[in-house]
């Protein structure tokens, strides 16, 4: 089969305010998405206020200047939409999904909570929200198995003072100190129209979609630009070594690596790497510790890009009678293996094929997370170009077997990397 | 290219942006809508294989991809009594050897197609489930027949699935959520009836399941009459039939009806029960609050949807506007009847953090009496809505359309269901909503099942009164006690209802208890609960040695952190008096 042609066509503009906007028409099912992104993350969070950025995203659906705290969510449920955000290392990301007849009501909360979330913020609801994020890390963490790990890894593959070192959901006193000055000097710096891109994608007619994004957004006022931020890259000087206990059943083993930013060039060829060790049955690790061995009850990898670092991941649990050091030995004989030999070519075929049947699965749906309007946004943001879907794709079927090969030798070093062991809480 | 066409963008936008900058939007009321969006559903075009196998196809042409489900009317409802699990493990080992093909040739084939083949189990229904870029269709096909109507159950790859299937129950404990779930449907239904056991089974009954256990129930559940096949995406019907007739059309199995599992009335608790599931040092109380709901065939189906958003089904329902916005106790709180072919459960749930735990049952309740009461017109307008109007967005990708398919197959939904559905909606009445509420929400007989911190949050608990505390129990007999029957022992599971182990000892009231591991002497017995002493006995499993390990394995889950053993007796305040056992069992009676 031939490599897919994927065609999103989209028109895209800028308001005199900086905000930069992109049109996708889909009319398949008569809905529209709209799709903001504030080019901010945790990464931007200072020490002693880690978490703040998510804590903020939470703040976004409390009402603004125009709209009472409760009616975001009221108007938008009477009208059948629904909507959501989401914070990470690198940006914060909002999306409404209405009924396409409702589109004007979406641009105008969006519009309202960018112009004039200020004026209706008080330091009560920076409290309510402060307690809803504290049982949020609760939930996702705290009462999670492995969950506590999760933060830990971070630490140990940034060193302190990088901004990849705090996890997103932030520590507990943190949460505790964030204050409404905080929240208001966040707002004036990484909240201007300037730093955001806004996708509208859906049932929408473009010129009318255009004279309306423009009519709800032309009233915003422009503010300070943003600086990109630039770390010095980082590297881990040798083993990190760490055992820590958690209420579970089963020890799971942890071995991350520091490796290149998304879309630097071996991103792409990391991907593959983690395709070859841990994606599906035949996968080599899958298949010696899972299948042929069954000493573990599970294993994955994977390149996790990020724009400023990405590291790679792979975790592995042992089945009840074995040991993380008996799975570490085989995942290790596996790296050096393929660090020596080039995968075959049936192998490589099988991940571009798999690589490719993906990119068609995104094309289906149109809002929410993942969906055509957050990856034209993504692609947007990550390289100024938002159809980016063909050249996004053509970064894997050029790889060589060899190339892969050496993405696991330079990138995969056994001497430097991060071993974190979570131990079952009373075991030896 | 990219840069040209941004700099082109920006001077047009420049122009367009003045004339709105003079007019600034009017924010006073949020803008209404326009006239509503036409619905177009999607055709359904129904054919039939030369076999009989009926085939339902929806065309997509919007991605090239193809949605192939062969869906099987039997689930883990459909489970023979003591075989717990067989349906999910019969569908889950299809995957691992079929016609000439092993597990591993299976795996490849697929994904070097780019394909996802999948083969599960709901309570109703099995399904294999192809997603394929179209081109590849042909080639993924055969894979799939082969997988659907030619499984080979290895017996080594049962025995794989087996310990990774038990080694899933054991980490099932370490999940307050999955903890819950499994609990409250144990307390609501008991162990007798299939919704109050995991649908993976129990580890008795994985332990013992054979490669002919999984044959014969494939044989009776797996044959055309009770089977129906799914095409959803950019197909045409007269292309892509031929191929579903040359995999699936020579098909013949079994013919006849299948087996189908009728499961036994469950009845509703009498009154308001709480059960405490000890999780120590929890950061936050898993709650789950309801009782047995109601089928998917109910008449009030429209109107419980309507309830339901407003209790707790979406954001702004009720429950989490208080538990999370008001007060937040909780990252989210909400409600939902899960409808199957029988009657299953309805749950208000949260995860509520642990010094609150009280408060927050005590918000569940005010919420629950509170939705008896008549609805404000706007609420119930706004219910409506949400549930009506975005109705149209769920046939949005193959998978969507493929669910609800499935749905309609299942559940036999009228031909009208879908094109009917936004008019259903609109209809509910407030006086629907209430007589609903007030027929399924009955806060006064409802289990509370409350999983987290014991100590910290029981004396809260305890202070609301809401009814009597149950907790887990590990219940021990010795056979041939003489002072103690053990049958009488056994009495008391029904008593004390709740999570109940129970396990018998050999020997008599010493010997059977005090019996070290180590010694490897005598034996025990283990089994699943059921309503009858003897029938415990006629189907628990002889286990040889202690019945000490199994006592050790119970306590784990439900214990706190290890401590070290102090290093010697007594310390500054308490002196050790002397080596064990003491002189006052030396001493002899007068």
């Amino acid at each position: 089969m031939a490599a897919p042609k994927i065609e999103v066509k989209y028109t895209q503009f800028t308001l005199p305010n900086g905000l930069r906007v992109i049109l996708h028409e889909d009319h398949s099912v008569p809905m529209v998405s709209v799709n903001m992104w504030y080019h901010v993350g945790s990464a931007r969070e200072r020490t002693g206020r880690t978490g703040f950025a998510h804590l903020f995203e939470h703040l976004m659906f409390m009402g603004s200047g125009h709209v009472q705290p409760g009616q975001f969510d009221e108007w938008l449920e009477a009208a059948g939409g629904d909507n959501n955000g989401s914070t990470e290392n690198d940006r914060t990301n909002y999306w409404i999904n209405v009924p396409s007849n409702s589109l004007e009501l979406a641009l105008f909360l969006e519009s309202d909570r960018m112009g004039y979330l200020l004026d209706t913020m008080t330091p009560k609801t920076v409290d309510a929200q402060r307690d809803v994020v504290k049982n949020e890390r609760r939930q996702s963490y705290e009462n999670r198995p492995y969950g506590q790990a999760d933060i830990t890894l971070g630490e140990m593959l940034y060193p302190e003072g990088h901004p990849y070192h705090w996890p997103v959901i932030g520590y507990m006193p943190d949460l505790t100190a964030a204050s409404y000055d905080d929240v208001v000097a966040f707002f004036k710096t990484y909240y201007a129209p300037g730093n955001a891109s806004l996708v509208v994608a859906g049932d929408i007619e473009t010129a009318n979609a255009r004279s309306l994004v423009e009519k709800w957004f032309g009233d915003v006022k422009p503010g300070a630009s943003v600086e990109p931020m630039t770390m010095p890259g980082v590297a881990l000087a040798g083993v990190q070594k760490k055992t820590v206990t958690d209420k579970v059943q089963l020890p799971r083993l942890s071995l991350a690596w520091l490796t290149p930013p998304h879309l630097a060039p071996a991103d792409a060829a990391l991907d593959i790497v983690a395709d070859m060790l841990a994606g599906g049955k035949n996968s080599r690790l899958y298949k010696r510790l899972v299948y042929d061995m069954q000493i573990a009850q599970s294993v994955s990898a994977g390149q996790n890009s990020q724009a400023l670092s990405s590291y790679f991941l792979i975790e592995a649990t042992p089945r009840p009678g074995h040991t993380v050091d008996e799975l570490q030995k085989v995942i290790d004989e596996e790296i050096t293996r393929l660090q020596n030999d080039a995968p075959s070519q049936h192998e490589m075929e099988r991940s571009f094929n798999q690589i490719e049947a993906s990119f068609y699965n995104r094309m289906e749906r149109v809002g929410g997370f993942g969906g055509k309007a957050d990856q034209l946004n993504a692609y947007y943001t990550q390289t100024g170009d938002p159809d980016w879907f063909n050249e996004d794709l053509g970064r894997y079927r050029p790889l060589s077997a060899t190339d892969v090969q050496a993405a696991a030798a330079q990138y995969l070093p056994l001497g430097r990397r991060v071993e974190l062991v979570v131990m079952p809480e009373g075991s030896k | 290219m990219m840069t040209r066409r941004f700099v082109l963008a920006t001077a047009l936008a420049g122009l367009t942006a003045v004339l709105s900058a003079q007019q600034a939007p009017d924010r006073t009321h949020p803008p209404q809508p326009g006239p509503p969006p036409a619905l177009t559903l999607p055709t359904i075009q129904k054919r039939q294989l030369s076999n009989g196998l009926p085939v339902w196809m929806v065309e997509m042409h919007k991605v090239p991809v193809v949605q192939v489900n062969l869906l099987v009317f039997s689930g883990t409802a459909d489970d023979p009594a003591g075989k717990f699990g067989v349906a999910s493990l019969t569908t889950a080992m299809l995957e691992e050897g079929a016609g000439a093909r092993s597990a591993l040739e299976i795996a490849d084939a697929v994904d070097f197609l780019g394909a996802d083949l999948g083969a599960g189990t709901s309570i109703d229904a099995s399904a294999v489930r192809l997603h394929v870029p179209v081109a590849r269709l042909a080639g993924a096909l055969p894979i799939m027949a082969d997988v659907a109507l030619r499984p080979t159950f290895p017996k080594d790859e049962l025995e794989r699935l087996r310990r990774e299937r038990l080694t899933n129950l054991l980490q099932a404990r370490d999940d307050p959520p999955t903890i819950a779930a499994l609990a409250f449907s144990r307390i609501l239904y008991g162990p007798a009836h299939r919704y109050g056991t995991a649908m993976l089974g129990t580890g008795a009954t994985i332990a013992a399941f054979t490669p002919d256990d999984l044959r014969a129930f494939y044989a009776a559940t797996f044959r055309p009459a009770n089977t129906a096949l799914l095409v959803v995406g950019d197909v045409a019907p007269d292309h892509v039939m031929p191929l579903l007739e040359s995999s699936f059309g020579s098909w013949t199995a079994q013919t006849g009806a299948a087996a189908h599992a009728t499961l036994p009335a469950a009845p509703e608790p009498a009154r308001r029960e709480i059960y405490l599931v000890d999780k120590p040092d929890a950061a936050q109380s898993q709650v789950r609050i309801g009782w047995i709901g109601v089928p998917r065939s109910t008449p009030d189906y429209f109107p419980i949807q309507v309830m339901n958003t407003i209790l707790g089904g979406s954001f702004s329902s009720r429950l989490n506007m208080n538990l999370r916005e008001k007060h937040g106790y909780a990252y989210g709180a909400g409600s939902g009847f899960d409808m199957r072919a029988s009657a299953g459960p309805f749950a208000a749930s949260a995860g509520v953090q642990t010094d609150k735990t009280a408060e927050s049952l005590k918000e569940f309740f005010n919420e629950l009496n509170g939705i008896l009461q008549p609805i404000p017109p706007d609420e119930l307008a706004r219910a409506k809505n949400y549930v009506a109007l975005r109705f149209p967005g769920g046939f949005e990708t193959t998978g969507d359309i493929s669910r609800k398919l499935e749905d309609a197959l299942v559940y036999h939904l009228p031909d009208t269901y879908f094109s009917q559905y936004v008019q259903s909606i609109q209809a509910v009445t407030a006086a629907d909503v209430q007589r609903v509420a007030q027929k399924y929400i009955q806060p006064g007989r409802f289990v509370v099942l409350v999983v987290g911190d014991r100590k910290k949050i029981e004396p809260g608990i305890r202070a609301l009164n809401l009814g009597a505390i149950k907790i887990p129990a590990f219940l021990y007999a010795s056979r041939e006690d003489h002072i103690v029957p053990w049958q009488t022992v056994y009495a008391s599971t029904r008593l004390i209802g709740g999570d109940v182990t129970f396990v018998l000892g050999g020997s008599g009231h010493i010997a059977g208890v005090i019996n070290p591991p180590a010694k490897q002497k005598r034996n025990h017995w283990v089994g699943d609960v059921r309503s009858d002493a003897g029938d415990w006995l006629t189907h628990a499993r002889d286990v040889p040695g202690s019945w000490w390990p199994e006592w050790i394995a119970w306590l784990k889950p439900h214990a706190g952190a290890m401590v070290a053993a102090p290093k010697s007796p007594g310390n500054r305040r308490f002196a050790a008096i002397e080596a064990a056992p003491g002189r006052y069992v030396k001493a002899k009676a007068p």
